[in-house]
């Protein structure tokens, strides 16, 4: 097994929810990310999923340091992130980088992509020496499969596809170790999406990348992942390798997105028991004592209201259920 | 270009692509949007012709001596409210001084009040909006109700008070010293307007992902002020500086006929519409005239502006 490069622990990020116009008054926290805990190792893609509002993107945010946790650690290479200042934080900046969701609002509607690429580098001026820049966002155009004669247009003259190979070369400028990417095929087309996924996949095996992979459709996550954390409600319900989380789901709501996966043969549609979930996601300003999913789940009992289920290792991989087993009728995406 | 296969290969992208660009042939040389945007602007007639009013009336004010040798202030109370003559291109004005004369150099002070003050307003409102805006919190509540005292004060009140107490009735101020405060005074009492522009502007724009990507990249507060979110927050403030400019001019007007602006020996534009308001069904060539330099070099501002805040956005090219 190969060493960890990024170790989370405990990793809590609260919202102020305030009222008032000029005395802010605190009345509760949204508890966007609630007590996480995990390992990415190097080379490794640890994909991330559950629905929206789970706090995915507060994660991606927090794990960036462009959000402060509330509390825990985030360890890059055995040094906590958050107690980084200056210099080291430039040098993190390095080492981290992000590709966002949305490819229509990441770049700078008025930036050529020249500038939008070779931006890294004007911000960390000892990466590359001035003149060579122009040669090295050429480069990185090429790499992510764009025409390195481009560099003088504007990111509306690009497709959505295209836009986000950008996104991906401005990340990919300063040679990262970890590429933390949020949802960066949920806004693109199916076609397009696996065009991105697979470029982000070759750029893994050719810059030794480690990503940490959001996303709400679980078969794009199996496609890229080789471990799998499923969140609900600002935790980690569930950790695994993908074999582990997509063929032998122990947590109920694990199963119950498994089961809600669309079937592409019309042949097997309908075969297949569908668990259906009933009411809403709970607020997470206001989250349910216990086991935060208890309020959904068809095998709630009154342990599930007192004790909160730990992630431990149950049935051959960490699940956070206090009656963790295998469903019989929740079939492989 | 919305194809979405053409995103699988690069070279792929070159047909009919590269036909767009009518500069295909200089790519390999990088440019910023600043170059993008001069070599737009230099193509459009909007932008030349505005740019040679303004140069023309900037001229007029830098040097009226080349465009009149009639002293503006020399009155012959004969020729009082005289029509235009070949003698006196714009007639004279009730005082009986040559109106052209008057026009030319009253061109120097109304320049002077009109832009100075609007890029008053404009930079002190630019700069507290964005650092309300960007760092919202206590700054902005701070900075927002600061702004709200000056909103709150009616412009002729606070213009009153800011000059008469600076100069005491009856005293005689002179002319470096009326402009100055007249241009301050302007400029202290609408700014707010441009400062609540640009927060509302920069509260959009510091939402967007590319603010989130550049901090991820270790980008400080300045560049990302200066670089991301100036040019997408400016160009609402622009169309606001170029109706100002009109409005200042008239503001000097205004303070000029209430007695405490600009005064005689100074002439300006606005002390000559003022002057001449009483005569307008006896004499219109008094109003006319300066009315009809106030115009088009507003105007040609108003183009301007448009032009450049044009030529600033990438998507309308």
């Amino acid at each position: 097994m190969s060493e960890t490069i990024l170790e989370v622990r405990d990793l809590v990020k609260h919202f102020p929810v305030q009222v008032g116009v000029l005395f802010k008054r605190t009345i509760g926290h949204v508890k966007a990310v609630d007590g996480v805990s995990f390992d990415l190792r190097k080379g490794e893609t640890l994909g991330v999923v559950g629905e929206s509002g789970c706090g995915k993107s507060t994660l991606a945010q927090v794990l960036m340091r462009l959000e402060k946790a509330t509390s825990g650690t985030v360890k890059f290479e055995g040094r906590d992130i958050f107690g980084l200042k200056g210099q080291e934080l430039r040098r993190l900046r390095r080492d981290i980088q992000i590709v966002l969701q949305d490819p229509y609002t990441s770049l700078n509607p008025r930036m050529t992509v020249g500038d939008l690429v070779g931006e890294p580098f004007e911000i960390h001026t000892e990466v590359a020496p001035k003149g060579d820049r122009q040669r090295k966002v050429q480069e990185l155009l090429e790499v992510v499969g764009l025409n390195p004669e481009h560099i003088n247009r504007y990111p509306h003259q690009f497709s959505g596809g295209q836009r986000q190979r950008i996104g991906i070369a401005r990340a990919l400028a300063l040679r990262p170790k970890v590429i933390i990417c949020d949802e960066p095929v949920s806004a693109l087309d199916v076609s397009v999406q696996a065009q991105v996924m697979n470029l982000l996949d070759e750029l893994q095996t050719e810059f030794d990348l480690s990503y940490v992979f959001i996303a709400h459709d679980l078969s794009v996550v199996r496609h890229l992942s080789d471990r799998v954390a499923v969140m609900y409600l600002g935790k980690v319900v569930e950790l695994g390798t993908d074999e582990q989380i997509y063929e032998h789901p122990t947590h109920p709501y694990t199963q119950a997105l498994l089961s809600a996966v669309p079937v592409p043969d019309p042949e097997l549609r309908g075969r297949r028991e569908v668990i259906r979930l009933t009411g809403d996601v709970p607020s997470p300003v206001n989250p349910p004592s216990g086991c935060r999913f208890r309020t959904r789940c068809w095998k709630a009992q009154d342990i599930c209201a007192t004790e909160e289920p730990p992630l431990t290792e149950r049935l051959g991989h960490l699940s956070a259920c206090h009656f963790a087993e295998e469903h019989p009728h929740v079939a492989v995406v | 270009m919305s194809d979405p296969t053409a995103a699988s290969s690069g070279p792929a992208l070159d047909q009919g692509a590269e036909t767009r660009l009518d500069d295909s042939r200089k790519q390999d040389k990088p440019r910023s949007l600043g170059s993008d945007a001069w070599r737009e602007l230099r193509r459009k007639p909007a932008f030349t012709i505005s740019l040679a009013i303004i140069l023309l009336v900037v001229l007029i004010a830098l040097f009226p001596g080349l465009f009149s040798h009639v002293d503006p202030n020399a009155a012959d109370i004969n020729h009082a409210r005289q029509g235009p003559s070949g003698q006196a291109w714009f007639g004279y004005d009730v005082q009986g001084s040559d109106m052209f004369s008057r026009v030319i150099y009253g061109a120097r002070a109304s320049l002077l009040v009109g832009v100075l003050s609007t890029i008053g307003t404009v930079v002190i409102g630019a700069l507290v909006g964005i650092i309300a805006g960007y760092y919202g919190r206590w700054a902005d509540s701070v900075l927002s109700r600061f702004a709200d005292i000056f909103a709150g004060l009616p412009f002729v009140l606070g213009a009153i008070v800011i000059l008469m107490t600076f100069n005491a009735p009856g005293s005689n101020p002179g002319e470096v010293r009326i402009i100055t405060q007249v241009v301050l005074s302007i400029a202290v009492l609408s700014w707010p307007v441009a400062m609540r522009i640009m927060r509302a502007a920069t509260l959009v724009a510091k939402q967007q992902d590319y603010v989130k990507a550049a901090r991820g990249l270790g980008a400080g507060p300045m560049r990302i002020i200066f670089r991301h979110l100036m040019p997408n927050t400016v160009a609402p403030v622009m169309v606001y500086a170029t109706i100002a400019l009109g409005a200042n001019i008239g503001a000097e007007a205004t303070l000029a006929y209430l007695g405490i602006g600009l005064h005689a020996p100074v002439v300006s534009w606005g002390v000559m519409i003022s002057d001449a308001r009483d005569y307008f069904t006896v004499a219109p060539h008094m109003v006319l005239f300066p009315a009809a330099f106030v115009s088009v070099t507003v105007l040609a501002f108003v183009m301007l502006g448009d032009a450049v805040r044009d030529a600033l956005d990438p998507k309308s090219r």
